[in-house]
């Protein structure tokens, strides 16, 4: 029993994982961008929650949509402005934007918050309930809640971009900028668009990540980053279904690492990422680029 | 294809045209080199341990950019995930010292090791792309130093003091610990320099230059890509050894240990800023690390965010670095890697024409 309370756990967790991973996809998708800054955008996302509650006094959750547009503009603009530019500088120039900023995030966070972990949402009534299945089984809430949403911001990003219009121009972009230009489309503020909801998603992950644990400026990349980045990799690049799977193979991984020795966790994640990479390098599902 | 002009160049057609490795007369700036290591040597003599100190840090930095300098720059391998090299090449100087072989010889084993453990992570990584190289060497990084944290007998988590120096007077030490440091850096460049002047050399710019044409050109691009990387975590490996030597102690840890990414954000921002692609821009790059670093040094890691605001700068406007202005400007090259054609005449005007030579691209 305790093991299949761990593969839930794990499967669970998996959720957020995805949800860390779903905007790193976008990015390379969408504009051939690896985002090295990704996941300390996380952490500013998780920050900025911080500073909405400490303002407004609202509740949590009522912070997710007021981060999401406030990530999603500054994600839109920081497009706009440096890595549009890195990317006309070629690759090489875009890995060291990225790069620069996430150290730069890093360390500034360090500065101005301190080292020390905050968590979002402490005291909260539903950050701490949960419910149980027989004896050995307990499911906390929030992280049912987590995975759902992680679940519907995957699939609704899959709808959106097959189904409606606009998800179309971002297709069509992603697949020939010259081609789209000459048909009109203005392929820099797509990409503006694409990097603003990748920022969106960002942003509901860092808040996740700050109520579901804490949130430390060093988490960025020694976690965020290279756990969305295994997610990917297990699950295919450019498929966001790819994406949830490779979330969940990566959570009951590590879920099940920690259940033999608990300082296996992050270990065990990683030799499954490095078990894929070698056996299947185009990942579980090895559908053809999609986002 | 310089080796074809070179060869052409004693046929009768082409009895004007001379090729060289540098426009200029390099004797004076070889001169200079070594002046500047003799120097360098003797500082030990003249100068306090402090600065010294500062100077053991500023090499290894250095030895560090000059290898990411060889992998970013000449082999298109940007790996963030440096410090798994250059942490193991701590241990490897740690280990041996625990089972009583002298630090100043775990340099050579540390050397070593850290190439040989190169090989099986290439072996993982080779496949991908730039982008994801970048992320997947990271997480190497970090794979490495979750594995080496699970061995208790090395410090685990906490690190280990070093042993075996304990005897020596800490300003014999101080000198002795510089004269590795200086020693590793100038091997460190000095094999870069080599490296780049050999086959390989040709190989990596025309991989740099076009790396589809090198390829259907029968050119072996991964065999070079894999050789460049081994002797780059070789030269991180034995930067860390000295960092092991110097501090008399391994943490590992990302946060201020060896196996911290900051490492890497250090040795890719000075190679930026100095000049990507060029043997001096690191050296440059190194310096202005350094004046930054020891100005701001009461302000915590604020040197650290200048330094990345610098280097996203210069990646935007400036491509080439400082390195690649002066060039540009006054076509001066300390190491010499490409070759110059010479045309008829050309050798009595060069001073008043200052036009770039023909063959730019190669060098």
């Amino acid at each position: 029993m305790e093991w299949v309370n761990a593969i839930i756990q794990g499967l669970l967790t998996g959720g957020l994982y995805a949800l860390f991973a779903c905007g790193l996809s976008l990015m390379f998708g969408v504009m051939k961008v690896v985002n090295l800054a990704h996941g300390d955008l996380a952490v500013v996302a998780g920050y900025l929650g911080v500073g909405v509650i400490a303002v407004t006094h609202m509740p949590v959750l009522w912070t997710i949509p007021v981060v999401v547009v406030l990530m999603a503009v500054i994600g839109y603009i920081l497009q706009r402005s440096i890595i549009q530019g890195a990317i006309s500088r070629g690759e090489l120039t875009t890995l060291i934007v990225t790069f620069g900023l996430s150290i730069i995030i890093e360390n500034g966070l360090q500065q101005f918050f301190t080292a020390n972990s905050r968590g979002l949402g402490v005291g909260d009534s539903f950050i701490t309930a949960s419910f149980s299945i027989g004896s050995q089984i307990i499911i906390p809430w929030l992280n049912l809640g987590i995975f759902v949403l992680a679940v519907i911001v995957l699939l609704g990003l899959n709808q959106y971009l097959s189904v409606t219009k606009y998800g179309r121009l971002i297709r069509a972009v992603a697949d020939d900028r010259e081609a789209a230009q000459l048909s009109g489309a203005d392929y820099r503020h797509v990409f503006g668009i694409a990097a603003a909801i990748a920022f969106g998603t960002v942003a509901i992950a860092g808040i996740c990540e700050g109520m579901i644990t804490t949130i430390s400026p060093t988490i960025g990349t020694d976690t965020i980053l290279l756990f969305a980045f295994a997610s990917v990799v297990i699950g295919g690049l450019g498929s966001l279904w790819g994406t949830l799977l490779g979330g969940i193979v990566l959570g009951v991984a590590q879920a099940i690492g920690a259940q033999i020795n608990p300082s296996w966790e992050p270990l065990a994640g990683y030799a499954v990422f490095l078990l894929v990479l070698v056996i299947r390098p185009q990942g579980l599902t090895s559908r053809g680029a999609q986002a | 294809m310089t080796g074809q002009l070179a060869a052409g160049s004693r046929s009768a057609d082409f009895s004007d045209v001379r090729v060289t490795r540098s426009r200029r007369n390099t004797v004076p700036s070889g001169i200079g080199a070594l002046v500047l290591i003799v120097v360098l040597f003797a500082l030990p003599f003249y100068v306090k341990s402090g600065p010294l100190g500062i100077m053991v840090q500023g090499l290894i930095v250095l030895t560090l950019a000059s290898m990411w300098n060889l992998l970013a720059g000449y082999a298109g391998l940007v790996s963030v995930g440096q410090q798994a090299f250059f942490g193991l090449g701590a241990y490897f100087v740690l280990i041996p010292a625990m089972h009583g072989i002298t630090p100043w010889f775990g340099l050579v084993i540390a050397t070593i090791a850290a190439g040989a453990c190169a090989v099986p992570l290439w072996w993982l990584v080779a496949r991908l792309r730039l982008g994801y190289f970048a992320i997947a060497t990271w997480v190497l990084a970090s794979v490495v130093m979750l594995v080496i944290e699970q061995i208790s007998s090395i410090g685990g988590g906490t690190g280990e003091p070093l042993p075996g120096l304990s005897g020596m007077q800490p300003a014999v030490l101080t000198a002795y610990t510089y004269w590795a440091a200086l020693a590793v850096a100038v091997l460190a460049i000095g094999g870069v320099y080599l490296l780049l002047r050999s086959k390989i050399g040709l190989t990596l710019t025309a991989i740099r230059d076009d790396e589809r044409a090198a390829r259907s050109s029968g050119v072996r691009v991964g065999l070079a890509r894999m050789g460049v990387f081994i002797a780059a975590a070789a030269g991180c490996g034995a930067a860390g050894g000295v960092l092991a030597i110097e501090q008399l102690q391994v943490v590992p840890g990302t946060s201020g240990g060896v196996f911290s990414v900051q490492w890497t954000a250090e040795m890719a921002f000075a190679v930026i800023i100095g000049g990507i692609g060029t043997i001096e821009g690191p050296i440059l790059g190194t310096i202005v690390y350094m004046v930054l670093q020891q100005t701001l040094q009461s302000y915590n890691a604020w040197y650290l965010i200048i330094l990345g605001v610098v280097a996203i700068t210069i990646a935007l406007f400036a491509r080439r670095g400082l390195w690649g202005t002066v060039v540009d400007r006054f076509n001066i090259r300390l190491f010499p890697v490409g070759y110059h054609l010479w045309a008829s005449g050309e050798g009595q005007r060069w001073r008043r024409r200052r036009r770039r030579p023909a063959t730019q691209a190669a060098s």
